[in-house]
């Protein structure tokens, strides 16, 4: 079962066009990797995929719906839609636990108690059970990424994005976040990821997609793609990855 | 056993503290020497002894005390609705100019418009027009001066508090409203559990020194014929022409102040000590 689904997106920004008619299908608990430079339109694809940029033209689909028509409540959607950010962007202002509660309280209108119960036991999960009272400044990087990753999943949502999560991390933090997501995948969750982590691309993704200004250039299984690239923009691009 | 400290940080610590009482003393002796000139130059001037009897005169002030309290009484209730009705005003306007889209264009412009026109206008001439214009329409019932010099107050005040909420809510970081949109959250949603909460703790300083404000500003509605704190000490002063009733109302308003001022000062004093430790909230 297709999950997500992008027929010819384009999307610019004035004269700039930063998704020039890409297509793209992500299957149920398929773990689809975005590589590339920055600028390549790694996270605009991200985020019209959860509608929160706009797209020129093109279709996306969610489970089969065109989520592109402007008939469609975009709140639900993104409501179906798990994203995590570089910057984790938790909030300052309210403790881990409200942090996570929030969306299944406000949005899903699950009454408080089960929506703490269920996000306890999703802290107890990555050993933060014990940080649920204090609030996200109180937290390394590491550990606030692995607690915006559970806000993304708390509501069980039927698609994660992950934009870059290790990028704003100090490298000894970066495993135990990727640890999380491999367990993720585990569990069967369908995730597209734009990193920079290409040794963890080849190891946990299924499916590694190349972009370069704005359009895919290649794709296929992880290892493969990496060992063996097929196009010149490819090999070019990953070998100036492995001399920096 | 814990750290001894070594000679050479036994005799900074030392110099700091010497240092330290010579500071103290120097702004002691400082403060003295200048008071003590204020104080002989006022009382060597001309007209010296007339404005003690006109203006510090215990007798009256004893006299006009209870008129001008029961005025003040007046003010703090003209002040708690003023400050309510600022509050949620302010709110509103502040929401409609956040508004995106073309959808929303005459909200925002309304909103544009209105905190343009009552950021420039002087408190006393919308005092006027509200007080005595507004009447002069007769589709209101006759209300109390003190009831229209609220409404202009509010009016007023909610143009200016609007742009400090404006300001606090652009002040929080675009990534939040991205992150809260990401979860499904609505606009309303996002602005009232998200973007609100975090402008609150940036503005709270500005807003309580509006509060200050206003709280001398309550006294204008006396211009309309409220017999308020500044209107009571007009009445007592139009008596025997003697001022001191003023200074008392003065110095009320400067106690109902001070709470305001020193709770600005604390919270102000705790968000730079937070932010100071690497806090962000």
């Amino acid at each position: 079962m297709t999950v997500l689904s992008l027929r010819g997106v384009w999307c610019a920004f004035g004269d700039h066009e930063v998704l020039r008619g890409v297509d793209l299908d992500v299957e149920r608990h398929e773990v689809v990797a975005l590589i590339g430079a920055s600028g390549s339109g790694k996270s605009t694809l991200l985020r019209t995929a959860s509608l929160l940029e706009h797209v020129d033209d093109g279709q996306i689909l969610l489970g089969g719906e065109d989520i592109t028509d402007p008939r469609v409540d975009a709140d639900a959607v993104r409501a179906r839609i798990g994203t995590v950010f570089q910057s984790y962007n938790l909030f300052p202002h309210l403790s881990v636990l409200d942090n996570v509660t929030l969306a299944a309280r406000v949005v899903h209108r699950v009454p408080r108690r089960d929506a703490e119960a269920r996000a306890l036991s999703l802290l107890e999960g990555i050993g933060l059970a014990g940080k649920a009272r204090a609030y996200p400044d109180t937290l390394s990087g590491g550990q606030q990424q692995r607690v915006a990753i559970v806000r993304a999943i708390a509501t069980d949502p039927e698609l994660l994005l992950l934009d870059e999560i290790t990028s704003a991390l100090d490298p000894e933090l970066v495993g135990e976040v990727l640890d999380l997501v491999r367990s993720l995948k585990e569990n069967g969750s369908t995730i597209v990821m734009a990193t920079h982590e290409m040794a963890f691309a080849r190891d946990v993704a299924d499916r590694v997609v190349f972009l370069d200004q704005g359009g895919i250039v290649e794709q296929g299984p992880a290892r493969e793609l990496l060992a063996a690239p097929r196009e010149a923009r490819t090999r070019e691009f990953l070998a100036r990855f492995r001399s920096s | 056993m814990p750290h001894q400290p070594s000679e050479l940080e036994l005799e900074r610590r030392a110099f700091r503290k010497r240092q330290g009482y010579r500071s103290v003393l120097v702004s002691l002796v400082s403060t003295v020497v200048f008071a003590a000139v204020v104080v002989l130059a006022l009382r060597a001037a001309p007209g010296w002894p007339r404005v003690v009897h006109s203006f510090f005169d215990l007798d009256a002030a004893r006299r006009s005390f209870p008129v001008v309290l029961s005025g003040l009484w007046l003010n703090v209730r003209v002040l708690v609705v003023a400050a309510v009705g600022t509050l949620l005003l302010s709110l509103v306007v502040a929401t409609l100019r956040t508004l995106r889209g073309p959808v929303f264009f005459p909200l925002r412009a309304l909103a544009a418009g209105y905190t343009d026109l009552f950021r420039g206008m002087p408190l006393i001439i919308v005092l006027y027009l509200v007080g005595f214009g507004v009447p002069g329409l007769r589709i209101f019932p006759r209300l109390d001066a003190s009831v229209w010099g609220t409404i202009a107050l509010v009016l007023v005040y909610s143009a200016y508090v609007a742009e400090v909420w404006r300001a606090g809510i652009e002040s929080v970081h675009p990534s939040q409203r991205l992150a809260a949109r990401g979860l499904g959250l609505t606009h309303g949603q996002t602005l009232r559990r998200v973007v609100l909460p975090q402008a609150v703790r940036k503005v709270a300083p500005a807003l309580l020194n509006d509060l200050v404000a206003m709280q001398k500003d309550v006294g204008l509605i006396s211009v309309l014929g409220a017999i308020d704190a500044v209107r009571a000490a007009q009445i007592e002063t139009s008596r025997d022409f003697n001022f001191t009733p003023y200074v008392v109302a003065g110095l009320l308003f400067v106690l109902l102040a001070l709470p305001v001022i020193r709770l600005t000062d604390w919270y102000t004093a705790r968000l730079r000590r937070r932010e100071q430790a690497g806090a962000i909230v």
